[in-house]
């Protein structure tokens, strides 16, 4: 149906988020130099770069935590860079941090409920059943304490909890991180299905740069906290420079 | 060879059990030499006198000597395990009867004053035990839900004591009215607290909150024109029973419900009155649990920024910790206040935040029964091991080690969770973490 239609990147006037020209700091270290993306309605875009190069921090600086020192961050055409992180959250930006950070003495139950914090109460149960039909292993677990699931089940219950207030834009912060690759794929189908299925925007940043690109629309580079190249994730599948440091480094 | 084939039957080896006991031997020599080879005493003309008690050195000496050396020769390798003390039968038992521990203790602390109706000291201390109950479950809403480490909270029952002592003397307020303002004086001082430190966590937060303590005793102290400073409030108005005062006569309690005059009948109130606060903030702290805001303070407790990451704004909720916990502070500082009928700044030191908190971190942080168990053990553990005299801390504090070791999460470590789908199951103390909130 429609499906088919959302998939294809359609650039309209205004982008669903649009970083511009960001700086961010750690105390006196710059970690961002000045960080130009845009996301689009519908899109999966993914960043990819190696450890240390600002990929979370430029997450973490688009939920105001810490805050660009210079630049703009627009969501919707509206500037969001000083905001706090909360009210940032009830735009419908949702984020599976770095790390997963599910809450480990709470239950699964409790740290979905959690997720649905700005999301209307009176939908809970609509929106649970949602995330268990794509995360069944969760509904067998949804009794148990968050730190007793497998880390691949961690990583589900992680975006899980971001997808149960119904977001329009997801943030996911490395998903594939620790996994097996069997559950690496489970999960990026995941992403894909949302996605086609139900339009949600992506922004996805990875190391597991191959998945990540076959997966994305479109994709960004980033070295040394700069963006260094950009293009659709076939053209950076396809380019020397990035299947020699992010696809083939290790192999040959 | 035999050796790895049997290891519980290993040869016994006196040399390196020589080698640990003289090495104890001279750590303990170390250790008290000073603390007990040497004592100075106040001569006659007030000078120190020098006096060595080389046998008491020597005897301690030997104790660490032969205690080692006895350990590693006979219990080497042997844990001291709790599983071999207790058979799991009566674990499983144990476990059948845990849902029923509450509610029996409950009908128990509803059947005291008419068990012991003719021993006032039980009472007192049935009282007392009561007021630090509440004030456990009070702090349990700061330190055990949202894990913000409060060393100060003394310093919000003080808010509530002089509240209600001020406002009854000044303005002639009932108890009644000002209970509820106590607690919302308290509560304002929550915030006032919560503001500077919300950026604080773990032992910075815990260093501030202890100066805030101290703050709020050296003003009541120093404070002479408004509190009385040290010497306090005196005369402070006693509750009555619905305006029925407690007294021998015409219009008093006794002589209204025709019966004879006796003091204990103000006591068994109280005792009442405490019990009732007590489970108010005890019914209030488990319906806040089921709600939104409580499970933010769990999530607080555990992920400060997976929390602000899914929209919840920690500030309020922090603040919301602070002022309902200060809120029943303030509450039992108005009942101690109207129970004591004096109050002074000496009833508010560190140490009442301390053995406040060492209640809520023996319970096992977050629960509940636990908090009332941990009350009942701590001071009733004050009165048994008085006949110790000056030995009693010392033994007190061996108890509390003791605990530590073989129950590092708390007496009642497991936790609850507040929503379930079919059945409740309680998560194992070996889940809960240990050290933290």
């Amino acid at each position: 149906m429609s499906a088919q239609v959302a998939t294809t990147t359609v650039a309209t006037a205004v982008p669903l988020l649009a970083v511009r020209g960001v700086k961010t700091y750690y105390g006196n270290i710059i970690a961002l130099r000045g960080v130009d993306l845009e996301v689009h309605d519908g899109e999966i875009v993914t960043l990819i770069g190696a450890n240390g190069a600002g990929k979370s921090t430029l997450m973490m600086t688009i939920f105001g935590n810490p805050r660009a020192r210079e630049g703009q961050i627009l969501y919707e055409g509206r500037d969001i860079t000083h905001m706090p992180t909360h009210e940032i959250v009830r735009l419908r930006i949702a984020q599976s941090p770095e790390g997963r950070r599910i809450f480990g003495r709470m239950t699964v139950l409790e740290n979905l409920q959690l997720g649905a914090t700005i999301a209307d109460p009176a939908r809970f149960e609509e929106d649970l059943a949602r995330v268990l039909r794509l995360f069944p292993r969760l509904k067998e677990r949804i009794d148990q304490r968050g730190g007793t699931l497998s880390g691949g089940e961690q990583q589900m219950l992680a975006i899980a909890r971001a997808l149960v207030s119904r977001p329009r834009l997801l943030l996911l912060d490395e998903p594939s991180l620790g996994l097996a690759p069997l559950l690496v794929k489970q999960i990026f189908a995941a992403i894909r299905e949302l996605n086609e299925r139900e339009k949600l925007t992506v922004f996805l940043v990875e190391q597991n740069a191959f998945h990540a690109l076959k997966l994305a629309h479109r994709g960004y580079v980033m070295v040394n906290g700069e963006i260094t190249l950009s293009g659709t994730g076939r053209e950076l599948l396809k380019r020397p420079e990035i299947r020699a440091a992010y696809l083939e480094g290790g192999r040959r | 060879m035999s050796r790895a084939a049997h290891p519980g039957k290993r040869p016994l080896d006196i040399l390196a059990a020589l080698k640990s006991a003289v090495l104890a031997a001279l750590v303990a020599f170390g250790l008290f030499s000073l603390l007990i080879g040497l004592r100075t005493d106040q001569g006659p003309t007030g000078a120190l006198v020098l006096t060595e008690r080389f046998g008491e050195l020597g005897a301690f000496v030997a104790v660490a000597f032969v205690g080692v050396f006895l350990r590693e020769l006979l219990l080497r390798d042997k844990r001291i395990d709790i599983v071999r003390f207790v058979p799991p039968v009566v674990t499983a038992a144990a476990r059948r009867i845990i849902p029923f521990v509450g509610p029996a203790l409950l009908v128990f602390a509803l059947v005291v004053p008419v068990m012991f109706f003719h021993n006032r000291y039980l009472l007192d201390l049935s009282i007392q035990i009561l007021t630090y109950v509440m004030l456990g479950w009070g702090l349990n809403i700061v330190v055990g839900l949202a894990g913000l480490l409060d060393l100060g909270y003394v310093a919000f029952y003080a808010v509530g004591a002089y509240s209600y002592a001020l406002l009854a003397q000044n303005f002639g307020l009932g108890f009644w009215i000002c209970l509820p303002l106590a607690g919302i004086l308290a509560a304002f001082w929550g915030v006032l607290l919560g503001f500077p430190v919300l950026r604080l966590r773990g032992d910075y937060l815990a260093i501030v909150t202890l100066a805030f303590g101290e703050i709020i005793r050296l003003v009541l102290t120093n404070w002479q024109s408004f509190t009385g400073g040290p010497n306090g409030i005196s005369g402070i108005a006693r509750p009555s029973f619905f305006g029925l005062p407690f007294t021998d006569g015409e219009g008093g309690f006794a002589a209204t419900f025709g019966l004879e005059f006796t003091p204990t009948h103000r006591v068994v109130f109280l005792y009442y009155l405490i019990l009732a606060l007590a489970l108010v903030t005890n019914i209030v702290t488990v319906r806040l649990r089921r709600l939104p805001i409580g499970r933010a303070w769990e999530a607080l407790r555990e992920d400060e920024i997976a929390c602000r990451t899914l929209g919840i704004n920690t500030t309020n909720t922090k603040l919301t910790a602070f002022a309902i916990g200060a809120m029943f502070g303030g509450f039992a500082g108005s009942f101690f206040a109207t129970r004591q009928g004096f109050i002074s700044p000496e009833s508010f030191v560190f140490g009442e935040s301390a053995l406040v908190l060492a209640i809520v971190v023996l319970g096992g942080m977050g629960s509940q029964i636990g908090v009332a168990v941990a009350a009942a053990v701590m001071l009733g553990g004050f009165e048994f091991f008085r006949e110790f005299q000056q030995y009693r801390m010392l033994v007190f504090g061996f108890a509390m080690v003791g605990i530590m070791i073989w129950r590092p999460r708390g007496l009642v470590a497991t936790r609850m969770p507040s929503v379930f789908l079919k059945e409740r199951k309680i998560v194992a103390a070996e889940f809960v973490a240990e050290g933290r909130g």
